[in-house]
């Protein structure tokens, strides 16, 4: 029971983790029916920027905002800057091949994917860094026996707070209408005279800025980053998507706390080794019996 | 009588390419020699990938799994029990096809990209399972070394990298021919069905399932052979050489050189495997380069470098 409590608390932070890198994949291939692979690349761009914030100009966001306004103000800086990267790529190495159909844009999302993660190995060296762990908060509640650390309560609210205020846009305002409408059939609501380019600009700037934040909470929760990671943090949330249904907002974040779930309790159960391999086998089953995810796709094949 | 000069001259050139190809170790350097070997290892892997992902449309971003099970099937048996490499040639191929049947045969249904991450997951299992060393089979990370060289009987052996050139190049030829007979064939052409139609396909009373799962039987075996031939070269096998890093080259292969097309999974095989060696004088910013080349390259050539032509129908 202990460690199922204990194990159920770090897998729902990993979890959110996952939901709010899945929400990127998923924003993107709802409306583009295009999986972006370098949006885990994308995330270590956050992970890296937010390092260089909180390593080189800490000492002055400080004093200006105390810790937690500097960590925020880390989390800022890298979702922009991540997002702003976001629209860049769509523009250089999406819209251009986009029209040749959907298996150029995979080759040159996985271009991207190899180039992003070679830049950030260039700019800031092929070594393991590591977050100051002075910036970092450490206090933690014994509740019982098991411990949440305030790292792990402010990363679950906030990561709530993000993923509520996406599906608010996307379920309930105008504009998320349409977004949904542009997923559902992308020509069509074109032809309705919604503005598929401001669409875009918004998956395209939001999902990666989604991910951007992402990576400086990652790099607080586990200190240490490397230019490789994205690869299995891109890979554990295209999991998790795909889990939920892909192009679903509300299957994305379910499919990423189920996986944080999963993972943990199978490094807890199982063991720390096979844990990935438990991962994919209960996405394999999910599969099998429900072919578009738990949720899944809302629209029917088209013949 | 344009056919037949047509014919005559597609002789001519296939002689010329193969004279060229026995004429090129004797006279390049060793380096250039090796170089040309994983080119070939590299051809074989997206010809074997062409057929899912080619002929049928299947996403298959795990086919380096096939691989892995080819060559450690071949680093297994033959440093267990001594069995040769060219007996263990065929028997590679036939497991890794085996495997592909075993763990294809409940996702065939899923469809695009569903059916794209479960063999990204398989692949994955594959890759994790050979890291955690099952009952002390496959070695951990270090993987098994001590591969034998593939002997011919007596004292006829594969050693030097001129040896191991022809070998993978035969076996690539051999397989080229195999191929083109099959796009040929009816199966062929009902893969093409599948892909361009899968609905229409069923409706034309095409058995959509198990050309499918022959797509990727298929595809394994090849895999299969290229994972026996790479750990005999090789002497070891590891891992890391079956990373989902690998499954995309593969997958970049057979785009780069365009869907269903023969000759394009070669210069695919060339662009990816040489462009890294080529650039080496580039040293950490090769990669980067590489990335911005694949982009380019879709930019440039959507469609592939050499786009398979459809005889015929007039269909684009």
């Amino acid at each position: 029971m202990l460690t199922f409590v204990q194990q159920l608390i770090n897998g729902l932070t990993i979890g959110s983790f996952y939901a709010l890198i899945a929400l990127g994949y998923s924003l993107v291939y709802g409306v583009m029916k295009l999986i972006n692979f370098a949006h885990g690349d994308l995330f270590t761009l956050g992970c890296y920027i937010g390092y260089t914030l909180l390593v080189w100009v800490s000492a002055f966001l400080t004093s200006l905002f105390g810790i937690w306004g500097c960590l925020a103000v880390g989390m800022i800086v890298s979702a922009i800057g991540v997002g702003g990267a976001g629209i860049l790529m769509e523009r250089v190495a999406y819209r251009p091949i986009y029209p040749a159909g959907r298996l150029p844009a995979v080759v040159s999302a996985l271009g991207v994917s190899i180039f992003l993660e070679n830049f950030i190995m260039v700019v800031w060296g092929p070594r393991y860094l590591a977050y100051r762990s002075s910036f970092i908060p450490t206090a933690y509640w014994q509740i019982g026996s098991f411990r949440i650390t305030i790292l792990q309560v402010v990363i679950l609210v906030l990561s709530f707070l993000l993923m509520g205020l996406l599906y608010y846009i996307i379920e309930k305002t105008t504009f998320g209408a349409a977004i949904r409408a542009s997923s559902f059939d992308r020509d069509t609501a074109a032809l309705m005279g919604i503005d598929i380019n401001k669409i875009i600009f918004f998956i395209f700037s939001v999902g990666p800025a989604l991910g951007g934040a992402t990576g400086v909470m990652v790099g607080m929760y586990y200190r240490q980053i490397s230019f490789t990671m994205g690869w299995v943090y891109g890979l554990r949330a295209f999991t998790a998507t795909i889990i939920g249904g892909i192009g679903n907002i509300p299957g994305a974040m379910i499919g990423g706390i189920i996986l944080g779930i999963l993972e943990m309790l199978g490094a807890g159960y199982i063991s720390a080794a096979w844990k990935d391999v438990f991962v994919f086998i209960v996405l394999i089953l999910v599969l099998i019996f429900r072919p578009t995810g738990l949720i899944g796709e809302k629209k029917a094949e088209k013949v | 009588m344009m056919k037949k000069n047509k014919i005559l001259k597609k002789a001519g050139i296939l002689i010329v390419v193969a004279i060229a190809l026995c004429i090129f170790p004797f006279v390049a350097s060793t380096y250039l020699v090796d170089v040309a070997f994983f080119f070939g290892i590299y051809a074989l892997l997206g010809l074997s990938l062409n057929i899912v992902l080619g002929e049928v449309g299947l996403f298959d971003l795990g086919h380096a799994a096939f691989y892995a099970v080819g060559a450690y099937t071949t680093a297994i048996l033959n440093t267990r029990l001594g069995i040769p490499i060219f007996v263990l040639l065929p028997v590679s191929g036939l497991t890794a096809a085996g495997f592909a049947w075993l763990v294809c045969s409940p996702v065939i249904h899923l469809r695009g990209d569903y059916l794209c991450i479960v063999t990204i997951g398989l692949g994955e299992i594959v890759r994790i399972a050979l890291l955690n060393d099952p009952g002390g089979l496959t070695g951990g990370p270090n993987g098994v070394f001590g591969i034998d060289r593939p002997t011919l009987g007596g004292p006829l052996v594969i050693d030097t990298s001129i040896g191991f050139y022809f070998l993978i190049w035969i076996v690539v030829g051999l397989s080229i021919f195999g191929l083109v007979r099959l796009q040929n064939s009816r199966i062929g052409r009902a893969w093409n069905c599948i892909r361009e139609d899968e609905v229409a396909a069923e409706a034309t009373g095409i058995n959509v399932r198990s050309l499918k799962l022959l797509c990727f039987i298929l595809g394994a075996g090849l895999a299969g052979l290229a994972g026996n031939i790479y750990a005999s070269k090789m002497m070891c096998v590891s891992p890391e050489s079956f990373t989902f890093m690998d499954s995309c080259m593969y997958f970049c292969i057979v785009l780069l050189g365009g869907m269903g097309s023969i000759p394009g999974a070669v210069i695919g095989a060339a662009a990816i495997g040489l462009f890294p060696e080529i650039f080496r004088s580039l040293a950490k910013y090769r990669m980067l380069f590489f990335g911005a080349a694949m982009v380019a390259m879709m930019y440039f050539r959507p469609a592939g470098l050499w786009p398979r032509k459809r005889g015929g129908s007039g269909v684009k």
